[in-house]
């Protein structure tokens, strides 16, 4: 039976490196993250090719998944967040589109790897201290100290507001990758079921059905992960971004 | 006991971090339908505080996992 961790090494597809003297080269991982890239760059700008004032299946599909991201970045960041929706709206489109890429069977889920989760997370960790340092100088500090807090409860408040700041990337990143990993697992667990039923001799081999009908609901269940966890990643950003902006 | 043992065991145990998760999340989710079957036309407000209610309790659960992991290839 194969290991059900299997599918997630990351190997290089040629050998030979892109810069040579280096080991940078081009993995299954890099490649599904540029054909994503690229899918989405084309299939945007085609959705809304014509601009059309009553917009067709394609450009309301677009127009809706925009509308999700903008009422929910001006829930929580406000007006001032106006300027962030472009990013966040491609963030969301990015990983919603890996998720769901990687529930194409034989295909490569980019998002389980922690790598890719954590390089977002952190550049939206990094863009919270500048974005807020630039607004608000030194008082962007005053996050740690929330306001009316009687002053000794403050000596245990802060350090614990210092620390749950600096575990946000870290949990922010591992929630996506973990989800993605662990739902794959079970996936290929189960499937590794039915195989073993099929191997079976004689009627037990009618056996596989129960796995398949599981097999076929955590599939769905994974699509609805899927989505939900690409959800919970930019709400949580625009939470973070809200902080930099708006402080407390 | 050898090591080797006793790092898979270290590993199990620490996945009972995620009881506690799991009891979170079941209160999270309870009271959200709790609230909206009182009052169905708060759902649309309730519903980002309940996804950032679990996202805030799921992160329990992440350090539960991730210490497991770090356990298993410590």
């Amino acid at each position: 039976m194969a290991n059900p961790l299997e599918q997630f090494v990351v190997k290089p597809l040629s050998e030979t490196p892109i810069i040579p003297g280096t080991e940078i080269m081009l993995t299954n991982q890099a490649v599904w993250m540029f054909g994503v890239t690229l899918f989405l760059g084309f299939f945007l700008a085609f959705g809304v090719r014509k601009k059309a004032l009553v917009p067709g299946r394609l450009q309301a599909f677009i127009e809706m998944t925009y509308g999700l991201v903008e009422t929910l970045s001006k829930d929580i960041i406000g007006p001032k967040g106006k300027k962030m929706i472009p990013t966040i709206f491609a963030l969301y489109m990015f990983i919603t589109t890996l998720n769901l890429a990687g529930m194409i069977p034989g295909s490569y889920t980019a998002t389980s790897q922690i790598i890719t989760t954590a390089i977002m997370a952190l550049t939206v960790f990094f863009s919270v201290i500048i974005i807020g340092l630039l607004k608000h100088g030194l008082k962007f500090f005053g996050l740690f100290a929330p306001a009316g807090v009687p002053l000794p409860l403050l000596f245990i408040l802060v350090p614990l507001e210092i620390v749950s700041f600096f575990i946000r990337p870290f949990t922010h990143a591992v929630r996506l990758a973990a989800n993605m990993m662990a739902g794959h697992i079970a996936l290929k667990v189960f499937a590794s079921f039915v195989l073993g039923f099929m191997a079976m001799e004689g009627v037990a081999s009618f056996g596989a059905v129960l796995p398949f009908a599981g097999l076929f609901g955590i599939t769905v269940l994974e699509v609805v992960v899927a989505l939900l966890q690409a959800y919970i990643f930019t709400l949580l950003t625009c939470v973070y971004l809200s902080d930099a902006v708006n402080l407390h | 006991m050898e090591m080797e043992v006793l790092k898979f065991i270290g590993a199990g145990l620490a996945a009972f971090g995620m009881i506690g998760a799991g009891i979170g999340l079941g209160n999270v989710f309870g009271s959200y339908f709790n609230a909206v079957a009182r009052q169905p036309s708060m759902e649309k407000a309730l519903s980002k505080y309940l996804f950032m209610g679990f996202a805030l309790v799921e992160a329990i659960a992440i350090l539960a996992f991730v210490l497991g992991i770090l356990l298993m290839n410590a």
